[in-house]
């Protein structure tokens, strides 16, 4: 036990410790990734079971559509945008397994942080700022999604379905994850302004992210839809990522300025769902 | 070091003039004004909703004032927020750790967030398991442990930083009277080598244990300060003795007893005759045919202080 004096004086002050301006100018420069090391260790726990998902989700996927459906769809109208149907939906898939994971990390979560179990009140008595906080939730869960995206391409290029060279399909990682962002950090934004779960969430998974899902080029080209539902593309991450993930993959071909404008929705959604959340993240914790 | 990082025992580390905060029409603080100095372990003594908390998270810059101002270690806190939470260790009325992690792990996440190195923190961590008497659990998640547990550990998780300043907020509200002393024992000894304490609390028996100085509030407001001891004899007289007829004769006795007592307080259950002798009181109101159904004669404590400043009961 730490009983004798010396043992509590080394306990207050070891003089291990640096000078509390030195440990703040730390913080200002770190403390999101600070906050990201905790995240990771969290991870742990639960990493196991949810890498079996990870790596069951994309099987499964490929299995049905591509394999299952794709041999009826090749067999009916041939090939799809010029290649089998398989190679067709992989990378959607790929984009849509990735945005719809936002569902689950960037929405509960968030919840438990500010409500259920106040798990952003620890860092926030210490130098790290709120605004380091949601940054550092937000992008430890992009690193999950970064493992995610890699083993649905791993299993892509072993079904065949990412046919270009492997550095360049690898670029579908990335893409990826830059559609998880732009929907995720609007999502995170989102969830910290709201002081109750009632039914919001379940509605955001039911009418916002399956409509991506379903709408937007994911099975079929956007094109083949009728005019009057082309919006849900348009609006949708899931379809600016999924064509860019196409033009990788198998080498889909679109003029230069859409590819470029697909960048700059993900990009910009990004840029403007993380301010929103650490705006809000500022603005709740210091009321 | 910079002086202002490092005043020596007796200087103000805490200074708030005029300190408020509105919200809406709630005025939760209302222009309070105290000074604690390095090396004291100071109060905040008054009952739920009185601005213990808001004032507690005012001084950590958690929370923004409307007016007044605030230093801490010479800086303000709404300024300079994060230079001033490095100084701190702050122990919230609800505990916020990680279940899911170890008690080791919740540890060193959060001595990461002060930019502490894990060479640093591996020792550290050991060394606050043990002062918080949990080196049985050290490896075992956080979810398995007690309430008194959880709260020595958030304790031990405050002092990484190896804070000059310790903010408890409400430390042993929920805990059986055995984790209690458990806990003040572990908060005297820190007292001992120097840490400044600052304790919100709405028990007596924790302000009278724990507390050098204190203020107490309601409303928002300070209704008075002093040391437990100056409070009681300022405020109260040495003994109270408390009469119980029974509910229906308690208002019906009162008037008898008004010459026996420096001052009398009739609560809804009893009466509470204050007065330097409760004996010689209570023989007295035996004298007179009066008698209480039960009896019972303790020394003045801060409850007393309480009620005598705002006409009310802490913990109703």
């Amino acid at each position: 036990m730490t009983d004798t004096t010396h043992d509590l004086q080394r306990l207050a002050a070891s003089g291990r410790v640096p000078p509390p301006a030195v440990m703040a100018a730390r913080a200002r420069r770190w403390g999101w990734w600070y906050y990201v090391e905790y995240w990771l260790r969290t991870a742990r726990a639960w990493f196991q079971s949810i890498l079996i998902y990870m790596v069951g989700e994309p099987l499964l996927y490929l299995i049905a559509l591509g394999v299952g459906l794709g041999t009826l769809v090749d067999n009916g109208v041939g090939t799809v945008d010029g290649v089998p149907y398989l190679v067709f939906v992989a990378p959607a898939l790929l984009i849509s397994t990735v945005v719809m994971s936002t569902g689950g990390e960037l929405t509960y979560p968030v919840m438990a942080g500010f409500k259920w179990d106040r798990l952003y009140y620890g860092p926030h008595a210490t130098p790290v700022s709120p605004a380091q906080i949601a940054t550092g939730h937000f992008t430890g869960v992009m690193l999950r999604f970064t493992v995610q995206a890699t083993i649905f391409w791993g299993i892509m290029r072993a079904f065949g379905a990412a046919p270009r060279g492997v550095l360049i399909s690898a670029l579908v990682i990335p893409i990826g994850v830059l559609s998880a962002a732009a929907f995720g950090s609007v999502l995170q934004a989102y969830a910290s302004t709201l002081q109750d779960e009632g039914y919001q969430f379940a509605f955001v998974q039911r009418f916002v992210i399956m409509p991506m899902f379903l709408f937007a080029g994911t099975f079929f080209p956007l094109s083949s839809m009728p005019v009057y539902l082309h919006w849900i593309g348009w609006i949708s991450p899931v379809w600016h990522g999924t064509q860019l993930a196409r033009q990788v993959t198998y080498g889909a071909v679109e003029p230069l300025w859409l590819t470029v404008l697909h960048v700059l929705v993900l990009g910009g959604l990004t840029a403007a769902g993380l301010l929103w959340a650490r705006h809000n993240y500022t603005r709740r914790m210091a009321s | 070091m910079h002086p202002v990082m490092s005043p020596g025992a007796g200087d103000p580390i805490v200074v708030a003039e005029d300190l408020t905060k509105v919200y809406g029409e709630n005025r939760a603080v209302d222009g309070i004004s105290f000074s604690i100095s390095s090396g004291e372990s100071f109060g905040l003594l008054g009952p739920n909703g009185a601005g213990k908390s808001t004032t507690m998270r005012m001084i950590g810059g958690t929370l923004t004032r409307t007016s007044g101002s605030m230093r801490v270690a010479g800086l303000d806190p709404a300024e300079r927020g994060p230079e001033v939470r490095a100084h701190l260790g702050v122990v919230p009325q609800q505990d916020n750790l990680d279940e899911e992690l170890t008690v080791r792990d919740n540890l060193i996440v959060y001595g990461r967030y002060f930019g502490l190195p894990h060479s640093y923190l591996r020792t550290k961590a050991d060394e606050l398991i043990e002062f918080a008497q949990l080196t049985d659990n050290a490896r075992a998640k956080t979810t398995a442990l007690s309430g008194g547990m959880k709260r020595r550990l958030t304790i031990a998780r405050a002092l990484v930083n190896e804070p000059r300043l310790l903010l408890l907020d409400e430390p042993t509200t929920g805990l059986d009277p055995q984790a209690r002393h458990v806990l003040w024992d572990r908060l005297f000894r820190l007292k001992e080598v120097g840490v400044t304490l600052v304790v919100t609390t709405h028990f007596m028996d924790e302000a009278e244990q724990l507390c050098d100085r204190l203020i107490v509030i309601d409303k928002g407001q300070i209704m008075a300060e002093g040391s437990p001891r100056s409070l009681i004899r300022d405020y109260s007289t040495r003994e109270v003795l408390e009469v119980r007829f029974g509910a229906q004769r308690n208002a019906a006795v009162v008037d008898q007893l008004a010459d026996v007592a420096t001052r009398l307080e009739v609560l809804p259950d009893r009466i509470l005759v204050y007065t330097d002798d409760g004996e010689a009181a209570l023989e007295e109101i035996s004298a007179r045919g009066l008698t209480p159904i039960t009896s019972l004669v303790r020394r003045s404590s801060l409850e007393d202080v309480f009620l005598r400043l705002t006409g009310r009961t802490l913990v109703d």
